[in-house]
């Protein structure tokens, strides 16, 4: 009846994990008894759980973002303890089968559940008001997306109280993932919950292409987009070349697991090699998927708080393209000591090396816009200041790396590790920090607290060089990576400066919870009445903050590149008298319930409980039909209603009031 | 009303503008037809009569041609401006293919060559 | 420097023929004189073309699915573990069958195409249930060439070379089910509702995806069947 699941299921006898649970169990609890007592579901299910609206499915996104990075974050704190504890005699707390969960699930999760959605709700609550659109392409489209992000969120979550998480790393090595060697759940935790939300993430690659290519206002041609929007352009051509690529990997690695079949086995001719080939096609670009929109939102705050246009904006786009081509040609340098032979390592260390140069140009052009440009140090400039300097360095270490006499050496050690963290951290994490500082009054409709801000950003500056730098010098000394332990005394006192870095940022990640608490607390005090705090140079500017649901009461005719910037020049009034009708979508249910479907479905697969899983399917199959019966899609909101809501924030002439 | 009935209604009156200049017609339709017949009639002849001469090329050449005779009749990709972005996506896409096909063949295949010896002579030498 | 910014209602506008031009042509001019247009109210915007390219791009996206699933092919079918190889298995004739009914159904879709651009409806629905049954055909055809596999012990779970065999048909398999399931829809939906402008543009959608349908085929019969029958 429940396929492989048991009560046994649950691991009752590991206080770690129990007490993980319970916590999370008392967080849930909390939240849906408080949404109850202040009698707020109904509100929470129309305006929230089944909007269309991008920017609270923006909203939602960067929520699920920030409790992934919490949980992410408790399995580094994990890991670095163990790791300073466990030398010679003393094995440390974690066994080597739990350590081997929490650095796959640290991985998946910081990857596919922190980074991803963090950059697609920067792109959702950012990219249609920059493009001076009301919506994007397909509306209820990008709910489900959200929906399948976090249905997948929740399977690696549950995983933990029921059965166990993968313990085969963050991208399921065959053939140490196949059935033969972790014959367990968790590998299919991992692969389901990898499955769906990536369905979702390819889904949303196609709905922001298409919104970028034909919803933008009249006058902005593609040069005169914001380097955001070329850079969310670029990222998701690559989501939807990628995705798929994750997608079939997954499903054969399924088909080995599931139905017995021999693509990556050891055995009756199956290839544990084209596992790798075929992950890293994907994963490469995966990383410059994460990258190349933090790019973009730099390219946001430079200008803007150096007062001046961006510099070099043409050789930005292309450098930005050229980045995005380049990352479909390089996947090899992840498995150079696989054994190809000199040429073909050649050629994948030669194109690595390349992405160097547009790299390069892009840091120039950062730098050369803040030259004598009138610079103000706000926290999204900090931000970006430590992430020049830091991605630099990252940069540097990847160059050593592409060289494949020197990644023989370095291959799987901790300098790998230091590596992708200085670039991840560093260009990713300090990005979308970044970002959210700076679109915050535009997102929440009030800051996020300086103070905090800044105290935040000088923690996790310097606790990133405290914990990661000892890692390349361990690398260097053949520390490899996932050790759950070690017997080289000279390691020890590395390992233990690098976990008082993770208690650094653990102060900095505490003072940015501190820093949303506060802000919420302050916000009447603090409101953004302008619509433009920063002095901004983009349309996200041009409107109220928050935005009104249709964004633009007027569409915005754009003139030159920095479309807001000039029309400040020109003194154009952001005041209107006249007000028309606007076309709105509708809410709809049916992403959330596809997306519950598609939970219950991977669950089931997990545990082979064939009926439920059939039910699953067949949920999905059902609401994708009706939905297409139901014609009840859209509505017209009021001019008078655009009359009262611009009036709120200041927006209508007088004279016609 | 939905969002892509105004759009159509739109359209719909002015014959000669969007969609409507580049409507399929019949003959597209036959044509594609009659080229794709024959492009699948002949490399299925020519292996089932086991004329084997250069097979493989042969084989990979018809299927390229039929496969843009599809594109062309069938899926009306042309160079018109409403097309470029459908144009752009399926250019880059074939990219995209010969990249995934080309270079995990290749790497295999040079794989093979250095660490699993027992599959070179299955594979014959073709670097 | 101010201006009242154009005045669109959506009303007229939508009852005037080529009024994206008129709009273009009407910003163009007051460019000309020198007059700033700073707004406008109502920025149309093309949804049927934006349908259209957003599901071209998921065929897209699709294609490099297949992709994937080729390349594993194309490495693994000489991977027979000592078992069955492609000459041995496949019946020449039977794929030329399979592959002419997704030919004619490809061409019954595109008749389906032109009787809806014709407004046409029963002429639609009725090609559209042709093309469904030689869709159905081609997937009975594919499952009795399945099961008769298996039957002889050539089942995927006997060597990387069938498992890479069974995977890529019964994938684009999969996708002419999900093609059929669309096209059953279609043709209530079209019953019912008539030739409405949200099912052409759907109807267009799923003759996009039908025809793409056969295109990955001929990647198929080339390289999985003649090659494999040569080879």
């Amino acid at each position: 009846m429940f396929g492989k699941l048991t009560l046994s299921a649950i691991p009752y006898t590991n206080p770690i994990i129990m007490g993980a649970v319970a916590f999370m169990a008392i967080c849930v609890v909390a939240i849906l008894g408080a949404i109850t007592y202040l009698g707020k579901w109904k509100y929470l299910w129309t305006e929230w759980l089944t909007s269309v609206d991008h920017k609270k499915i923006g909203i939602m996104y960067l929520i699920l973002a920030v409790i992934m990075l919490l949980r992410g974050f408790a399995d580094a704190i994990m890991m670095r303890t163990q790791q300073a504890l466990a030398y010679g005699s003393n094995m440390g707390y974690l066994p080597p089968e739990h350590f081997d969960q929490v650095f796959s699930a640290h991985g998946t999760i910081m990857i596919f559940f922190m980074a991803m959605p963090f950059i697609i709700g920067l792109m959702n609550c950012i990219l249609p008001l920059q493009i001076g659109a009301r919506d994007v392409a397909f509306p209820l489209m990008n709910n489900l997306s959200f929906w399948l992000t976090a249905a997948g969120a929740v399977l690696v979550n549950i995983s933990l109280a029921v059965g166990n998480f993968s313990r085969a790393g963050w991208l399921g090595f065959a053939p140490l993932s196949e059935l033969h060697y972790s014959p367990g759940v968790g590998v299919d935790y991992w692969i389901w919950a990898l499955q769906i939300s990536g369905i979702g993430t390819t889904l949303t690659g196609v709905n922001f292409i298409a919104t970028i290519l034909k919803m933008r206002a009249p006058g902005m041609t593609l040069m005169r987009m914001p380097v955001f929007v070329w850079a969310s352009l670029c990222t998701n051509i690559l989501i939807v070349a990628a995705f798929p690529l994750l997608t079939v990997t997954l499903g054969l690695l399924t088909m080995d697991r599931y139905l017995g079949m021999h693509f990556f086995s050891n055995s009756l001719g199956g290839d544990p090699m084209m596992y790798i080939n075929l992950i890293w096609i994907w994963g490469h670009p995966e990383v410059y998927i994460l990258i190349l929109p933090l790019f973009g939102v730099y390219s946001e705050i430079v200008p803007t708080f150096s007062g001046k246009r961006l510099f070099g904006y043409t050789s930005m786009v292309y450098a930005t393209m050229a980045i995005a081509l380049l990352s479909l040609i390089v996947w090899l340098h992840h498995f150079f000591t696989m054994g190809n032979g000199a040429d073909v390592n050649t050629f994948f260390g030669i194109t690595t090396m390349i992405i160097a140069v547009p790299t390069g140009v892009k840091i120039f052009n950062w730098l050369l816009t803040m030259y004598r440009g009138r610079v103000r140090l706000d926290t999204p400039m900090l931000w970006t200041i430590g992430f020049l300097i830091t991605f630099t360095l990252g940069g540097m270490s990847g160059v050593l790396l592409a060289e494949p006499p020197a990644d023989f050496v370095l291959h799987n050690s901790l300098f790998l590790v230091a590596h992708f963290h200085n670039v991840i951290i560093g260009g990713v994490v300090f990005g979308v920090f970044a970002g959210l500082s700076y679109w915050a009054p535009k997102i929440f409709g009030f800051p996020l607290n300086e103070r905090l801000g800044r105290w935040a950003f000088w923690c996790w500056f310097v606790g990133f060089y405290v914990a990661f730098m000892p890692l390349y010098a361990l690398g260097l000394m053949g520390a490899t990576r996932r050790m759950d332990h070690y017997n080289v005394a000279e390691w020890h006192p590395l390992f233990i400066v690098a976990a008082v870095g993770a208690a650094i940022i653990f102060v900095g990640i505490s003072l940015q919870v501190a820093q949303v608490i506060v802000s919420i607390a302050q916000r009447e005090r603090t409101r953004d009445l302008t619509g433009d705090p920063w002095n901004g140079r983009t349309l996200e500017w041009s409107i109220p903050s928050p935005a009104p649901a249709y964004n633009f009461a007027r569409i915005p005719v754009v003139r030159e590149r920095d479309a807001f910037w000039d029309m400040k020049q020109r003194g154009v009034d952001l005041k209107s008298s006249t007000f028309v009708p606007i076309h709105m979508p509708r809410n709809k249910a049916a992403g959330f319930i596809i997306g519950g479907c598609a939970f219950v479905l991977a669950f089931a697969m997990v545990w082979h409980i064939w009926w439920l899983a059939i039910a699953g399917l067949a949920g999905v199959i059902v609401t994708l039909i009706r939905h297409a019966f139901d014609d009840d899609r859209d509505y017209h909101l009021g001019a008078d209603e655009v009359r009262r809501v611009e009036g709120l924030h200041g927006r209508v002439e007088a004279r016609s009031m | 009303m939905n969002v892509a009935n105004e759009a159509v209604a739109g359209h719909a009156p002015h014959a000669g503008h969007g969609a409507h200049a580049h409507a399929p017609t019949q003959r597209q339709y036959i044509v594609g037809f009659v080229l794709a017949i024959a492009l699948t009639a002949i490399p299925f002849a020519l292996v089932m009569s086991h004329m084997v001469a250069g097979t493989p090329l042969v084989i990979a050449g018809f299927a390229l041609a039929q496969i843009l005779v599809h594109v062309v009749y069938f899926l009306h990709v042309n160079t018109s401006e409403e097309q470029r972005w459908n144009l752009m996506a399926l250019l880059y896409t074939g990219v995209m293919v010969f990249i995934v096909i080309g270079g995990s063949l290749w790497i295999m295949h040079h794989l093979y060559l250095n660490m699993v010896p027992g599959v070179m002579h299955m594979h014959g030498r073709m670097s | 420097m101010s201006s009242d910014p154009i005045v669109m209602q959506r009303g007229s506008l939508a009852l005037k023929p080529g009024y994206v031009d008129h709009a273009a042509d009407a910003l163009r001019d007051l460019r000309q004189r020198g007059d700033a247009v700073d707004f406008q109210l109502d920025h149309h915007h093309d949804a049927a073309s934006t349908i259209q390219l957003g599901f071209w791009i998921y065929l897209m996206s699709d294609c490099l699915l297949f992709s994937g699933l080729f390349a594993t092919y194309a490495l693994l079918n000489s991977h027979t573990a000592g078992g069955p190889a492609g000459r041995q298995l496949f019946d020449l004739p039977d794929v030329l069958t399979e592959t002419m009914f997704l030919l004619f159904s490809s061409f019954t879709c595109g008749l389906a195409t032109l009787a809806m651009n014709a407004d046409r409806r029963n002429a639609t629905v009725g090609w559209l249930a042709v093309t469904f049954l030689l869709g159905l055909g081609f997937i009975g055809l594919e499952v009795h060439e399945f099961a008769h596999m298996v039957a002889i012990g050539a089942g995927p779970d006997h060597s990387a070379f069938l498992s890479s065999f069974f995977t890529l048909v019964a994938t684009h398999g999969l996708h002419v089910t999900c093609g059929l399931i669309f096209m059953a829809v279609m043709m209530v939906a079209v019953m019912r509702k008539g030739l409405t402008s949200t099912n052409r543009a759907r109807l267009v959608n799923l003759s996009l995806f039908w025809h793409f349908l056969d295109i990955i085929w001929v990647g198929v019969f080339s390289l999985v069947y003649l090659f494999g029958v040569t080879h």
